[in-house]
């Protein structure tokens, strides 16, 4: 079942075609590898996919319907979550809070219903408590719920994001180099939570990873970009074994 | 959670009421004399201007540089509804709040879309401009005044109204609709894409800044009884903008404070009131400067001392 | 005939608009913020040209020379001792402290000068230029002229010499311009002193077309001029005296033909009209965010 399909994606900036003719599917509940050297282009695909830019070319398709016409809020809505290549939290907000932000819309109690209190305000509030709490606890930041966010130690600070992204119920999920700055085992931890965030939820998850072997490892599927266009689309042996790859990636290594 | 609330809202009730009574038993008996009972609800309404601007300005994070102007249009709308429509009190308080609401809504629109530091600029040109129309159209009565507002306003309206205008604003900044606004001072990108609708937001808490604003001018019209356009210029909004950086950016408490010391204060500094507008100034840079270098919870907690004492004197 | 002089007229504040607006917009570039203090600036701009040329007495150009190094270094040293502090925190730090330069500015001339307005030194001769049937006065065309010259220059300036690209590249991106040895702090100081003192050319236009000074005159001439950097697309400096003469017309044809009293509404017009329709300014393009 396809959730994500693109056409022909593409933005100019000026004269330069940072993204062009970007076709790719991503299927519900796959993990998806987004690949490529610096400068390709993967984290303007983020802000394409998220309606940060607007596309001057293409098609976006998500789960049945374009996302060319909708603010970013919206597409958040709709279901696509993501976090940021240099960590963009709530700083001054308890890390509870940072996770109550994304769980908005869980809930609809009236700002009228929260000045007078009305039960339903008391249900919403707790509901959200509760289920901020069970979030934080996946990843174990329970115990720092009521800490500042820019107290956070850098791990659990891109962990926190996480968790804020979830938080808005996503269908997909885009994760932008989530394990930058991360030691082998700070690495290899979160890669495991990646996996069972997946099953858990049962949602998609596109990653930009600069890692090749760490993609290799947990993705189902993977495209390569270079220059903006998709150089290899497949499974991790497909890619590994395409010569194009090979050449642009793995080049300097020959 | 739920019982933690009440519990917090019944006490905060209390101590409301246990201020109200004391000073009003001191109003009554004379340890508060007339000229002092003024100050204080001068002190009251800003109350109301300060935590209203801090809900933009604090929470928010949108700087506002027009909130006497807001105040203005509550004031004058709200006089001239009970001079010539003869509207109750609470109504004509309701009107003039209600329109300065409508001007915040019509200025904030095209402002508040847009990301960057449109709104200062914007608030401050309004500011000057409702100044000037109000100096120029005949039913104000420029700048002789406009008289014959009915005296309405006394202790006991001005401080249900701060009570009134701090539960609301302490109420929607714990509700998600509060963390929607501190997410939108604190990332304003970021807030976008956890699904917040920040435009919308953005506008609410301003208009309901504004709406409270014009709660203030309403009060301050039926307590003055006669309204000078020069009362409302960007010296005004400046003033209240420095009660709510003194107070702390995004603390109700501290705005409250605040409000209140910068009120009394200055009746016992009278010598000095030449360099008043000096002080306000330097406050503005310093508090800045000293925030930036972590210097703040050291003096927030010398002067919140130092407040204790002052209360004390005061009751 | 009317309909010409209304034009002269409009130029002619305009030019003094857009030599502030230059001043804001070379600020806002570089240092992305909105310098509040730069009306005030202007202000002082006007009371050092006064106090030299008419307390002590010099020659009007060592006044005018007074003037703008005078307000150069204040600019200068108002970066140094209030932006620079701030400049890795959020906008509205900067922006509640550039409101309280601007306002200790200002109360420190009331406190030295008083409210009261202060006659302006008129030191250019009395008298008009005729053009065919026109006739312009001497302020008028030195305001356009001057205004003309100092953006060409400028232009010049920024395109073209070793210290103008280091500009540019500052206002791109202060990291990499200082990985690249561009010393950041200088350059920011570099435009802060242009800036103001273009800004002290337009307080001495203003003194020399009202001929009356006082503390306030630099609140409502810096929010046109900044509505005139919008306009033109903040950022821009063609931009900014493109918008700055627009604002002195769209100003002296209301002045002229509707009302005196609606001029400064219908400036505040034009700024929500243009926030509306085209926010990013008649020059400007729109800027992304780096996500």
């Amino acid at each position: 079942m396809t959730l994500l399909k693109t056409e022909g994606l593409g933005i100019q900036f000026g004269g330069l075609k940072a993204v062009d003719e970007f076709n790719f599917e991503i299927d519900k509940n796959q993990l998806f590898g987004l690949i490529g050297p610096n400068g390709a282009g993967k984290t303007t695909v983020f802000n394409l996919l998220t309606g940060v830019y607007k596309p001057t070319s293409g098609q976006i398709i998500f789960d049945g319907k374009s996302l060319l016409k909708m603010s970013p809020t919206q597409i958040t809505q709709y279901g696509i979550a993501r976090t940021f290549q240099n960590i963009r939290l709530f700083k001054d907000m308890s890390v509870i809070d940072n996770v109550k932000v994304g769980l908005h819309h869980s809930q609809n109690y009236s700002m009228f219903a929260s000045i007078i209190h009305t039960p339903n305000y008391y249900k919403g509030e707790e509901a959200i408590e509760e289920m901020a709490l069970s979030l934080l606890r996946v990843f174990d930041l329970d115990q720092f719920a009521y800490v500042k966010a820019s107290n956070l130690p850098y791990g659990k600070q891109r962990k926190l994001e996480i968790a804020r992204a979830l938080a808005t119920s996503p269908k997909l999920l885009l994760l932008d180099e989530p394990a930058a700055g991360m030691n082998p085992t700070e690495t290899a931890e979160l890669m495991e939570t990646i996996k069972i965030v997946r099953e858990k939820f049962s949602i998609a998850i596109l990653l930009i990873e600069h890692d090749m072997k760490l993609v290799m490892g947990i993705c189902e599927k993977i495209a390569v970009l270079n220059f903006g266009t998709v150089l290899a689309f497949g499974s991790p042996e497909e890619i590994q074994n395409n010569p194009d790859v090979v050449a642009a990636y793995l080049g300097n290594e020959e | 959670m739920k019982k933690k609330e009440i519990r917090q809202f019944i006490l905060s009730f209390v101590l409301a009421l246990v201020i109200y009574g004391a000073i009003m038993f001191a109003m009554n008996s004379g340890i508060i004399n007339s000229y002092w009972s003024g100050i204080l609800v001068v002190a009251c309404i800003n109350v109301v201007l300060a935590t209203s601007l801090n809900l933009a300005s604090g929470y928010l994070g949108q700087l506002t540089l027009g909130h006497a102007g807001f105040m203005s249009v509550g004031a004058y709308i709200s006089a001239l509804s009970s001079i010539y429509l003869g509207t109750p009190f609470i109504i004509s308080l309701l009107i003039g709040a209600v329109c300065a609401a409508v001007v915040g809504l019509i200025i904030g629109i095209p402002t508040l879309r847009l990301k960057g530091d449109y709104l200062c600029i914007i608030t401050l040109a309004f500011n000057e401009i409702i100044r000037v129309i109000m100096l120029n159209i005949g039913i104000t009565n420029g700048a002789k005044g406009l008289m014959g507002i009915p005296m309405e306003t006394n202790f006991t309206v001005v401080f249900i109204s701060a009570v009134i205008t701090i539960y609301v604003i302490a109420c929607i900044v714990k509700s998600r609709h509060g963390r929607a606004i501190i997410s939108i001072r604190e990332d304003e990108t970021a807030s976008e894409l956890a699904g917040i609708p920040t435009s919308y937001y953005k506008i609410l808490a301003f208009t309901i800044s504004a709406f409270f604003a014009g709660i203030a001018g309403g009060l301050y019209a039926h307590y003055i009884t006669i309204l000078i356009p020069k009362v409302f210029d960007y010296n005004k909004s400046v003033e209240i903008l420095v009660m709510v950086v003194l107070g702390g950016l995004g603390n109700l408490k501290g705005s409250i404070i605040a409000a209140i010391v910068m009120t009394i204060l200055p009746e016992y500094l009278r010598a000095f009131s030449d360099y008043r507008m000096l002080l306000y100034a330097v406050v503005l840079i310093a508090a800045m400067i000293l925030k930036e270098k972590n210097l703040v919870p050291h003096l927030k907690a010398k002067f919140l001392k130092k407040k204790d004492d002052v209360e004390e004197a005061t009751e | 005939m009317q309909f010409f002089a209304t034009i002269i007229n409009g130029l002619s504040t305009g030019g003094m608009y857009a030599l502030v607006a230059i001043g804001y917009t070379m600020v806002y570039g570089i240092a992305k913020m909105i310098n509040f203090a730069h009306g005030e600036i202007i202000m002082v701009g006007a009371y050092i040209t006064y106090v030299v040329f008419s307390l002590l007495g010099m020659p009007a150009f060592v006044a005018i020379i007074a003037s703008i190094i005078g307000c150069a270094l204040l600019g200068v040293v108002t970066e140094k001792v209030a932006y620079k502090p701030l400049r890795n925190s959020g906008s509205l730090a900067v922006l509640i402290t550039a409101i309280g330069v601007s306002y200790l500015l200002q109360n420190v001339f009331l406190l030295i000068f008083g409210s009261a307005a202060i006659t302006f030194p008129s030191f250019l001769p009395e008298g008009q230029i005729h053009l065919g049937g026109l006739s312009i006065s001497y302020v008028s065309a030195l305001s356009l002229c001057l205004t003309l010259i100092c953006t060409v220059l400028l232009l010049i300036f920024i395109n073209k010499t070793r210290l103008g690209k280091a500009m540019r590249a500052v206002s791109e991106d202060k990291g990499a311009a200082e990985l690249m040895g561009i010393n950041v702090n200088n350059t920011i100081s570099l435009t802060f002193a242009i800036g103001s003192g273009l800004g002290a050319i337009g307080g001495i236009i203003y003194g020399l077309s009202y001929s009356l000074i006082n503390p306030y005159l630099g609140a409502m001439l810096g929010i046109k001029a900044f509505i005139a950097a919008v306009l033109g697309g903040i950022g821009d400096i063609k931009g900014a005296m493109v918008g700055g003469l627009l604002i002195g017309l769209a100003e002296a044809f209301t002045i002229t033909f509707i009302s005196s009293t609606f001029s400064d509404a219908v400036v505040f017009g034009i700024l929500i009209f243009i926030l509306l329709v085209k926010p990013a300014g008649l020059f400007g393009v729109n800027v992304r965010e780096k996500v």
